[in-house]
């Protein structure tokens, strides 16, 4: 298949060239500046780095509590993952299998809530948890517990989605199979379909994962000193008035890197699930 | 209550697709365990209500109250204003009111440009990439990174290149001769233009990724086809690839509006929290007049009328772009 035009051929030379530089510069900036001294990146702005070196990366883990920023972002992004697929699977399980009152209002009504703004939920969510806090005994402001409520149903509405679209695909004859071997709505869920669908459920693990890594804006009102998170953390250390840019490189690049892999590694999947509904 | 239905298709409630004829199959579907499916939904269903659905309808409850710093530990002992909310935010000559119109104005202004700029970069690359050539598969994927990039390390790398005295674009713009002295970029005008192209940065992947798996739906022979007849890449992209594009453009358009329109991430990190005027979009607005005053119940107001915007304005697209569907 050769038919391209030389006109072709110059507009995907111009297009793919911009384009490259466009998305490599930060991308550059972050790597190179974190292997500059501080010197370096106080003064004017340089390519290159003087005299590499790998300081910020150490440094970093003590000029902010970045292990702990670390720590409670895994806890709060591993926690919500597995729970909102958790809930997700029950949820497709029952979308995908039966068919009852409510389930097509139940499916729209959740694609809604995706397109809703999170300002909206913010400031009545915050005072339902403090309104739970003082009258229910509960601890949700400025805990953990709260952030992992509320991150996870972030993911469910996209999770629901996508696997309710997978466990269409598994064949309804193993259901009847192991109907036959006696097995009840449960076990056919967990031992036919869960691990029919597991592609599926990988790519809803990292969408889930990177949603609750990546977000700013509860995580800036429902976190206390203590239960910051990355996203909160570096963006308060980002902005004070002596900011060692190299350090704050080093620490993106660090907190980057987990889910960018994962992101790539796993794109097949991923883009699969984001394109299935819009392209149909 | 012996209905047997062939797989696949669903007829009465609570009975699973495939009925069985085993004695357990039987026991499966019969009226006691109709429940099944909604137990199994539960859990869902009891999240969205809590987190999605209750605080909406509190949030409009609370634009008729006046929450301020002093009532926010007993919020629901508040008292009842009306309509008082709205009148102190919709009065465009007070100052509540002129800053909320202006922000306004200013996420217009922002969605604009963002949306129309991410999709064409986002169409370019796909149509770059739509043929096979050696380093498709690394540049397609080079060009997810931003979507992959957690958005606070995004904008805080962006922040450091927009920096006056150390930043990497006045850098450049110098030793290409642009620029004389060193603009700010992050306040007064240019703190517009900086929000954008952020903006772009990070969303033109999306559109992309979407535009990329529409075009591989269509079918090669119909390029083939064209070709024969004479037909070049520009007539094609007129011709093929644009009108069977515009089901996947339809949803593509109005998910990019929404999501630019309330950008919060973008704003709120490459200003640190206060953003100049040129660049207050309308999620950090409300988000900066309710928590640095803790007056809720103005902030709610906003938050209302925003949603009935949004509400408004999907619901004219969707109307929209049904009755051209059905005309072509």
């Amino acid at each position: 298949m050769n038919h391209d035009t030389p006109g072709y051929r110059a507009f995907r030379y111009v297009t793919l060239t911009l384009l490259s530089v466009f998305v490599l510069a930060p991308l550059y900036v972050m790597l190179a500046s974190s292997l500059k001294t501080l010197p370096d990146v106080q003064g004017e702005f340089t390519w290159f780095p003087s005299s590499p070196t790998f300081q910020s990366f150490i440094d970093i883990w003590h000029t902010v509590p970045l292990a702990q920023y670390f720590v409670t972002s895994l806890i709060v992004a591993v926690s919500a993952t597995v729970l909102s697929v958790l809930v997700a699977i029950f949820a497709s399980y029952a979308l995908s299998r039966w068919t009852f009152p409510g389930s097509a209002s139940f499916k729209g009504a959740v694609l809604a809530t995706q397109m809703f703004p999170g300002i909206l939920f913010l400031l009545p969510l915050y005072l339902l948890f403090v309104y739970a806090d003082q009258n229910l005994g509960t601890d949700l402001v400025g805990t953990r517990t709260g952030l992992i409520v509320t991150y996870l149903t972030f993911s469910l509405p996209f999770a629901v989605w996508m696997l309710v679209g997978y466990f269409d695909t598994v064949p309804r004859d193993l259901d009847e199979a192991a109907k036959v071997d006696g097995a009840g709505p449960l076990r056919t869920l967990l031992q036919i379909i869960v691990p029919a669908a597991t592609p599926g459920i990988v790519a809803v693990c990292i969408y889930a994962f990177m949603t609750a890594w990546g977000e700013v804006l509860f995580a800036s009102v429902l976190t206390t000193e203590q239960t910051r998170t990355l996203a909160v953390g570096l963006q308060a250390y980002s902005t004070e008035a002596n900011v060692y840019w190299n350090q704050v490189m080093a620490a993106s690049l660090v907190v980057s890197l987990p889910v960018v892999a994962g992101f790539l590694l796993l794109q097949r999947f991923l883009i699969t699930g984001f394109t299935a509904g819009a392209v149909k | 209550m012996a209905v047997i239905s062939p797989s696949g298709t669903r007829e009465s409630p609570g009975t699973p697709d495939t009925p069985k004829q085993s004695a357990r199959g039987r026991r499966f579907r019969g009226r006691g365990r109709r429940w099944i499916p909604y137990a199994f939904l539960l859990p869902a269903l009891a999240l969205e209500v809590l987190i999605h659905f209750v605080p909406i309808v509190l949030g409009v409850a609370m634009s008729g109250l006046r929450v301020t710093q002093y009532q926010i530990s007993h919020w629901w002992d508040a008292p009842f204003t009306g309509l008082g909310n709205f009148r102190i935010v919709l009065d465009f000559d007070g100052p509540t009111g002129k800053a909320l119109a202006q922000s306004f104005f200013v996420t217009l202004g922002f969605t604009a440009v963002v949306l129309s700029g991410a999709w064409i970069v986002g169409m370019a690359a796909a149509l770059a990439l739509q043929r096979a050539f050696r380093g498709r598969g690394l540049l397609r994927t080079l060009f997810l990174v931003p979507y992959a990039l957690p958005a606070y390390t995004a904008v805080i790398t962006w922040r450091f290149i927009f920096q006056r005295d150390n930043g990497m674009l006045n850098h450049l713009l110098g030793q290409l001769g642009l620029i004389d002295s060193n603009p700010f970029w992050l306040i007064g005008h240019n703190a517009f233009w900086a929000e954008c192209v952020v903006a772009i940065w990070r969303m033109w992947p999306f559109a992309f990724l979407i535009l990329m798996a529409g075009m591989q739906a269509i079918p090669g022979e119909v390029y083939e086809a064209s070709s024969i007849d004479g037909a070049g890449p520009w007539r094609q992209l007129q011709m093929i690839t644009l009108p069977l594009l515009s089901s996947v453009n339809k949803v593509l358009v109005l998910v990019m509006f929404l999501h630019t329109f309330n950008d919060f991430s973008t704003p709120y990190i490459l200003f640190g929290g206060s953003a100049p005027p040129a660049g207050d979009l309308i999620s950090v607005h409300i988000y900066q007049s309710s928590f640095a005053t803790w007056n809720f119940g103005l902030g709610s107001a906003m938050s209302v009328l925003l949603l009935l915007f949004l509400t408004l304005v999907s619901a004219c697209y969707l109307a929209l772009t049904r009755r051209t569907g059905h005309e072509s």
